[in-house]
């Protein structure tokens, strides 16, 4: 029912006086909000549904709760919402506006907007260890999404090892859906994460959310203080390897969950020139960037969950809609889950001996195999990428270079144009506006 | 969609199988038992790992189009996938 | 450490001439350090396209050109894996009869400076060499000698050459003025009988009236697509967009990578440095290169970047003395054939450095020479 049809009437020189990049919940409350002032708003979402990751439904379920709240907000609102639209590029006009180009199964998409509003979300942080190329090895918010994708998991047995307050609800998902789950193990110590969970007491909404996922696999194993040093098997994973840093057991499984927090996808903020602090983008009191005309909500400025990613989005639309003083009850809440986030992070900080995992033959740039020991410690990115390839592949060094950041302390490289790899034809899609193509030299 | 319980038919390396409407194509593959996606560089076996479009490692040939994520892909109809889309290298060195 | 220390060379910028100039010193038996303000092959060097190639704008052009590769094919069996050197060849794609004329007239002129280009092609045997060119053109030339390498690899090569060979390299260490055999580095003044400015896009910055002018690129590169193309692809037209100091020009432009990649060029702009993506050039690039290969448009585009050409306004670079300062040598101002003519480049300089005679004249090189002004658009 609250499904839309994808909007065919978009033609190239419309103008909207907002774009919002991203249709998780960030990005749904700031479209809502936006549009909710009557303003022009086009929402952008790469996925073939919105609601991002965290409300990416099963196929053919439908939405609860909060998720079913914003939905039929956002379909209410009259923002423009385009489906299965990657942008790829964003470049501010000559009038201060901006052009971004998206590509489409369809074709490519190039819109004009006076604001955006960047709500692109996050990804999860793997780190190398021997055997985490092999397949059957996977994320941990993957598993979830491939789940919602449809792919079933039914008999599979499973290890949960990771880190980060998804781990508990991937387990549970995992069981519902048939799975063995064999061990959820957390490589936080269990004091930080005990603090984290005596912090929850404050939000009972939060826990009652807990507890329905711990009761979804009662008597599997969730141990804390333990991580995965190893994964092997032929041609797909069979057996991993986990620690305490005392003892280390090998467990049979089909599955491995390995992901370690989660990092912003910042890359078009970084495209765009937004200034960021500490890996995030940097936002005011109203989510402007230091860029203006650009606003960003939700996990780019700093990893946070949902709840703050409602609040950053609702402020980052009514503000970029021109009415600041809408927001201004939004925001002493969003100070205060900005503040609960900044506990949630120090609980499940990364211990040192993860850096001690991969060997100098585990791959760490797995788009173009190159390894630990081909990248030296006191290189920095762009050597990396200059001499060895690393992060020069398919994935942009997405998965590389966040892993790098953690080894050894690194900076991610520059952002140029395509932010994604894109179709040949997607770069040459003329923009309405353009000037006539000048000649060549010869 | 599952719960209309509507079907597609579609190939696998020429292997039909009949899947749910609505999914992604990683998700059919791995219904269907297929986990090596694409061969790497170096000639080894990659499956999805990030399962959200960022890794691309689920890549594969979808309709003669080369390097698509398999995650982010629904199937259809008579699409036609094929794995190990990127073969290894072509020799290289002085001819 | 060496502080004090007199070194008989000091080459500024490792980049692929730098390297080369370093390697060909060092060989001498000089003892030489390279100053780098980031670090090997990083700058202009790695915005390159990387072919090496013959190239007839000017007599001085193809002898330096015709030298290098000849060069280049000396160190092939050298060079290791990670410098993807590749004998692709290049083909001068001609879209139709007139230009076949210039094809032929081209292979005169390359034949007569000892450059092999047996072969003429006709359109038949231009298609079956090269399918994914569109039907229609009229042939092209082959010249088999021509071939790819990946700069930053091939930078880092010849440095470890030099280094082998006793030569010191300091990388993030910028050298913020040349004096009489001389340079300071920050408060430090560093002491050479040889001074070599090899900074690339950074010797004017150095050299204050060396007539160099930035002329911007973009280039685009694919995923992996083997085969996809095997020669480098040029058009005919190539030679006038890079010749004509224009305010801006693409040409065609594409190059099978070791990786299976298709490199894809090229456009020059004079905006002085101003390193912004200029989208509608890129399109317009790729719009020209898809004009020539029409499969390109469904090929993945992984990346796109810029970067800027030192050149000058005769298209030729600058080796030889820099006569105002003692002890100064120039090695700059390749536009784009900085990676072809680095080891002709350092041959020339070693040469004269040595007091050895060069196998050609090089006064069309003198870094003083009399040329017309450059025009740098607004």
């Amino acid at each position: 029912m609250e499904r839309r049809e994808q909007v065919l009437r978009f033609a190239q020189d419309d103008r909207f006086d907002i774009l919002v990049i991203g249709g998780g919940p960030a990005g749904i409350a700031a479209a809502a909000r936006a549009a909710e002032c009557g303003l022009n708003v086009l929402l952008l979402d790469e996925g073939a549904d919105v609601g991002g990751q965290i409300w990416r439904r099963r196929t053919g379920s439908l939405a609860r709760g909060a998720a079913r709240a914003w939905f039929t907000r956002l379909e209410a609102s009259g923002a423009t919402v385009i489906r299965g639209a990657s942008v790829v590029d964003a470049a501010r006009r000559a009038d201060g506006g901006f052009t971004v180009t998206a590509e489409r199964a369809a074709g490519a998409l190039l819109v004009d907007a006076g604001v955006i509003v960047l709500a692109t979300g996050a990804r999860e942080r793997f780190l190398p260890f021997p055997g985490w190329t092999l397949p059957g090895v996977i994320g941990v918010g993957a598993a979830q999404a491939l789940l919602k994708g449809g792919a079933s998991f039914r008999g599979k047995r499973v290890v949960i090892a990771g880190s980060g307050p998804l781990l508990l609800p991937v387990a549970s998902a995992l069981a519902a859906d048939g799975a063995s789950v064999r061990l959820v193990a957390e490589q936080a110590r269990s004091r930080d994460v005990g603090r984290f969970a005596l912090g929850l007491w404050r939000h009972p909404a939060t826990l009652v959310q807990a507890a329905r996922y711990r009761a979804g696999f009662v008597g599997t194993p969730y141990t804390l203080g333990t991580w995965v040093t190893a994964a092997r098997g032929n041609g797909r994973v069979e057996e991993v390897d986990v620690t305490n840093g005392r003892t280390t057991r090998t467990i049979a499984c089909d599955l491995l969950s390995a992901a370690f927090g989660l990092v912003p996808n910042t890359e078009l903020a970084r495209l765009l020139g937004c200034d960021r602090t500490d890996g995030m983008v940097w936002v005011n009191h109203d989510q402007q960037t230091s860029q203006a005309g650009v606003y960003c909500a939700g996990e780019p400025t700093g990893i946070g969950g949902v709840e703050l990613s409602l609040a950053e989005g609702e402020i980052a639309g009514l503000c970029s809609a021109g009415h600041p003083g809408d927001a201004r009850a939004l925001l002493p809440r969003r100070d205060r889950l900005r503040r609960d986030a900044a506990t949630m992070d120090r609980a499940f900080t990364l211990r040192p001996e993860l850096r001690t995992l991969a060997h100098a033959d585990t791959i760490v740039c797995r788009c173009e195999d190159v390894t630990l020991g081909a990248i030296k410690a006191d290189w920095r990115m762009r050597q990396a990428k200059l001499y060895t390839r690393a992060g020069m592949g398919a994935c942009q060094g997405r998965i590389c270079s966040s892993a790098l950041e953690f080894l050894h302390g690194w900076e991610a490289d520059t952002t140029r144009l395509p932010v994604e790899p894109t179709l040949y034809s997607t770069l040459t899609a003329e923009p309405a506006t353009s000037a006539p193509s000048a000649n060549h030299g010869a | 969609m599952s719960a209309t319980g509507a079907l597609v038919t579609m190939a696998i390396d020429g292997r039909e199988v009949r899947v749910s409407a609505g999914i992604s194509v990683a998700a059919a593959m791995l219904d269907a038992g297929v986990i090596a996606f694409r061969r790497s560089v170096n000639g080894s076996d990659r499956g999805p790992l990030c399962g959200m479009g960022v890794c691309y490692e689920c890549r594969v040939t979808i309709d003669d189009v080369a390097h698509r994520r398999a995650c982010l892909v629904m199937v259809a109809d008579g699409l036609r996938v094929s794995t190990h889309a990127c073969r290894p290298e072509r020799s290289e060195g002085p001819a | 450490m060496t502080r004090t220390q007199r070194w008989d060379a000091i080459v500024i910028g490792a980049g692929i001439v730098g390297a080369a100039c370093a390697r060909a010193l060092a060989m001498d038996g000089l003892a030489v350090l390279v100053l780098e303000s980031g670090f090997t092959g990083g700058s202009t060097t790695a915005a390159a396209m990387g072919h090496l190639v013959a190239m007839d704008d000017s007599p001085a052009q193809l002898a330096l050109t015709a030298l290098s590769l000849a060069l280049w094919r000396d160190l092939a069996v050298e060079l290791p894996a990670a410098v993807e050197y590749d004998a692709c060849g290049t083909l001068w794609i001609a879209e139709d009869d007139a230009q076949m004329e210039m094809v032929r007239l081209k292979q005169q002129t390359y034949r007569d400076a000892g450059i092999a280009c047996e072969q003429v092609l006709g359109a038949a045997a231009l298609s079956a060499l090269e399918p994914n060119l569109r039907s229609g053109l009229a042939g092209a030339l082959l010249v088999p000698g021509d071939g790819v390498i990946y700069p930053p690899s091939a930078a880092v090569w010849l440095l470890a050459q030099a280094m082998a060979r006793g030569c010191v390299v300091r990388e993030r260490c910028r050298v913020d003025e040349i004096a009489d055999q001389s340079v300071r580095c920050g408060d430090e003044w560093l002491h050479a009988h040889v001074i070599v400015n090899a900074a690339g896009g950074g010797a004017v910055a150095l050299t204050p009236s060396l007539p160099i002018v930035p002329r911007k690129g973009h280039l685009a590169i694919t995923d992996r697509y083997p085969g996809f193309v095997r020669h480098q692809l040029v058009e005919l037209g190539y030679l006038a967009s890079a010749h004509e100091m224009s305010s801006e020009s693409v040409a065609f432009n594409v190059q099978p990578r070791a990786t299976g990649q298709v490199l894809i060029g090229s456009s020059r702009e004079l905006v002085g440095w101003d390193a912004s993506t200029n989208r509608r050039v890129l399109r317009e690039m790729l719009d020209r290169a898809q004009r020539f290969m029409p499969a390109l448009r469904d090929t993945s585009i992984v990346r796109t970047w810029r970067g800027f050409r030192p050149a000058t306004v005769d298209k030729l670079p600058l080796i030889g003395r820099w006569e105002p300062t003692a002890g100064v040598w120039i090695a700059a101002g390749h536009e784009g054939l900085g990676i072809t003519t680095s080891l002709g480049t350092a041959r020339l300089i070693a040469d004269m450095v040595m007091g050895r005679t060069p196998a050609f004249d090089v006064s069309a090189f003198a870094p003083n020479r009399a040329l017309p002004a450059a025009e740098v658009a607004a």
